[in-house]
């Protein structure tokens, strides 16, 4: 080893103990002092309470199945609506201005509303109109209210991705004959979609808990599972129980994120 | 001599008069010394307050909060109405009240976390059908092919799972305004309410829909007892219970009861 490695490996050796130090501070200060405070009892034995999450544990893991049935059938309607809108708003040509304008307000009323109100307004709204039985299921209409809320940002960041690619990669296949079609179906979706994949996962990874909010509907699903056993047991603890299934789901998904992002920076660099 | 006597007097008449507003038995345990602080729901229904204004002390809980109150001593000006939900009543931080009356069912489960009362009212559990399941017959055969609904906070959760065994999966809401919402627009045929509540939406809320029946309280070894609800090791309780127990005796709280609940007769019983 060369002086200068030697020197670096002390230097990494000193970094790491240093590191590994004031982690162990803090979480031994948060162990000591938060215990310490006059509720501590009460919290525990309200929100992290052993039995009771041992006891309410293998329901919520099946409400959550609700979850993810809902999920994967939301998930591909809002990848599709949202490249179309976007789409819809990227067009030039002077005959497709309202679908211009369509695109625009689209994503302008569903951004804006706040999702719980679409979600009333659609999932009880249209029903009430008067369907039949199986047609005015909340688990569709909620799915409806979900997907095109959903689908509005997605649009948007579609959009944005189309914007990154740069006007020369369309000036050169307009020079090279390709027709409009082509030109957006061969040279910028590609590399827009690739672009913005890692933003994409941001929005599947709030998909994954927004769909707790079919619950108000009626769908027993894991939000409203947790909500049954809290008002039974008087006790908050399903609610951590919730979450800590939701973390098992949604961490592996932002770590695969964060890989992409990292690999995306080095295939630029 | 005469300055500290009359400054003794002076002392001893408004300890007195504090002591006459609080009770002898709920002095000192309440949040405010001398007014009994009592929550409701946001907002409070029919029958168990009207108008959403249980100042008013019109509607079967506020008429007892008040009678309750003035048993206790405390006179009818010196009752404080706050608004609470049931997540607020069971946080186990300072509560901001003394007693929550919000059609509490007693379990031994929430027991453990926060204190009861005795109880003031045994509610019997009614099934509501909708318009579209009104001819359905009054048995649990026939109840248990409907679509079912509740809300999910509430013991008629555990009934349902336990007493009827919907062949489909019932489906849960918030509050009853969204079961209402559910049931006018045919997503569900049934749902369990408390009798007085089942009574006032198909009377008011739910057109078309009709109570089919109640369920004869020993159907379940649990049935349904309201009482008030406080925190957890409150010495309020005691006196609370001194004095429900009292109302009871002297026949003021059926009178009560009478007045405000007087259509929960005449029900068939589901078999």
């Amino acid at each position: 080893m060369t002086r200068r490695e030697a020197y670096e490996a002390r230097q990494r050796r000193r970094s790491l103990i240093v590191a590994a130090s004031s982690t162990i501070a803090v979480v031994a200060a948060i162990m000591i002092f938060v215990p310490m405070a006059p509720g501590w009892e009460k919290v525990q034995r309200s929100f992290f309470n052993g039995d009771v999450l041992a006891q309410t544990f293998p329901k919520l893991l099946d409400a959550f199945l609700v979850n993810v049935m809902i999920f994967a059938w939301c998930a591909p309607a809002i990848a599709i609506l949202g490249l179309l809108i976007a789409l819809a708003r990227d067009t030039k040509s002077p005959a497709l201005f309202p679908l211009r304008i369509f695109g625009a307000t689209f994503t302008d009323v569903f951004r804006g509303v706040p999702v719980i109100l679409t979600v009333y307004l659609i999932g009880f709204g249209i029903p009430g109109l008067g369907l039949p039985r199986p047609w005015n299921s909340p688990y569709i209409w909620g799915s409806l209210a979900l997907i095109l809320t959903y689908s509005a940002y997605v649009a948007e960041i579609f959009r944005s991705g189309i914007d990154s690619v740069h006007h020369s990669q369309r000036s050169a296949a307009l020079s090279l004959g390709m027709s409009e079609r082509q030109v957006m179906r061969d040279v910028i979706l590609p590399q827009a979609v690739r672009n913005v994949v890692p933003s994409q996962m941001n929005m599947l990874i709030a998909l994954q808990k927004d769909v707790s909010l079919l619950s108000f509907i009626g769908p027993v699903e894991i939000f409203r599972q947790a909500g049954v056993f809290k008002s039974l047991t008087a006790n908050f603890t399903p609610y951590v129980g919730a979450a800590i299934i939701f973390l098992i789901v949604t961490i592996p998904a932002t770590r695969y994120a964060d890989h992409l992002m990292a690999k995306q920076r080095r295939d630029r660099s | 001599m005469s300055k500290m006597l009359s400054a003794t007097a002076i002392s001893l008449a408004l300890m007195s008069t504090t002591a006459i507003a609080g009770g002898h038995c709920a002095a000192g345990k309440t949040l405010t010394d001398g007014t009994l602080t009592i929550a409701t729901g946001n907002p409070a229904y029919y029958p168990w307050v009207m108008d959403d204004a249980p100042e008013s002390g019109e509607g079967f809980e506020a008429a007892v909060a008040y009678a309750v109150a003035a048993e206790m001593g405390f006179a009818a000006e010196n009752v404080a109405w706050v608004r609470s939900s049931f997540d607020e009543a069971i946080q186990p931080g300072v509560k901001n009240f003394d007693l929550n009356m919000q059609q509490y069912s007693i379990t031994p489960e929430r027991d453990l976390v926060v204190d009861f009362s005795d109880p003031y009212y045994t509610a019997p559990m009614a099934v509501l059908v909708g318009a579209g399941a009104v001819d359905t017959a009054p048995t649990l055969d026939a109840l248990r092919e409907l679509q079912w609904g509740a809300v999910g906070t509430t013991t008629a959760v555990p009934k349902l799972t336990a007493v009827i065994q919907p062949s489909n999966d019932p489906l849960l809401y918030g509050d009853n305004a969204d079961v209402n919402a559910a049931m006018s627009a045919n997503q569900i045929d049934a749902a369990l309410f408390d009798l007085p509540t089942a009574l006032f939406l198909s009377a008011v809320m739910i057109e078309g829909s009709k109570v089919l029946g109640q369920f004869a309280p020993d159907l379940t070894d649990n049935p349904d007892q309201f009482g008030m609800l406080m925190e957890e090791g409150n010495p309020l309780k005691a006196c609370v219970d001194e004095a429900l127990a009292a109302l009871t005796e002297n026949g003021e709280l059926a009178a009560i009861e009478a007045k405000w609940l007087q259509d929960t007769t005449g029900v068939p019983l589901i078999k």
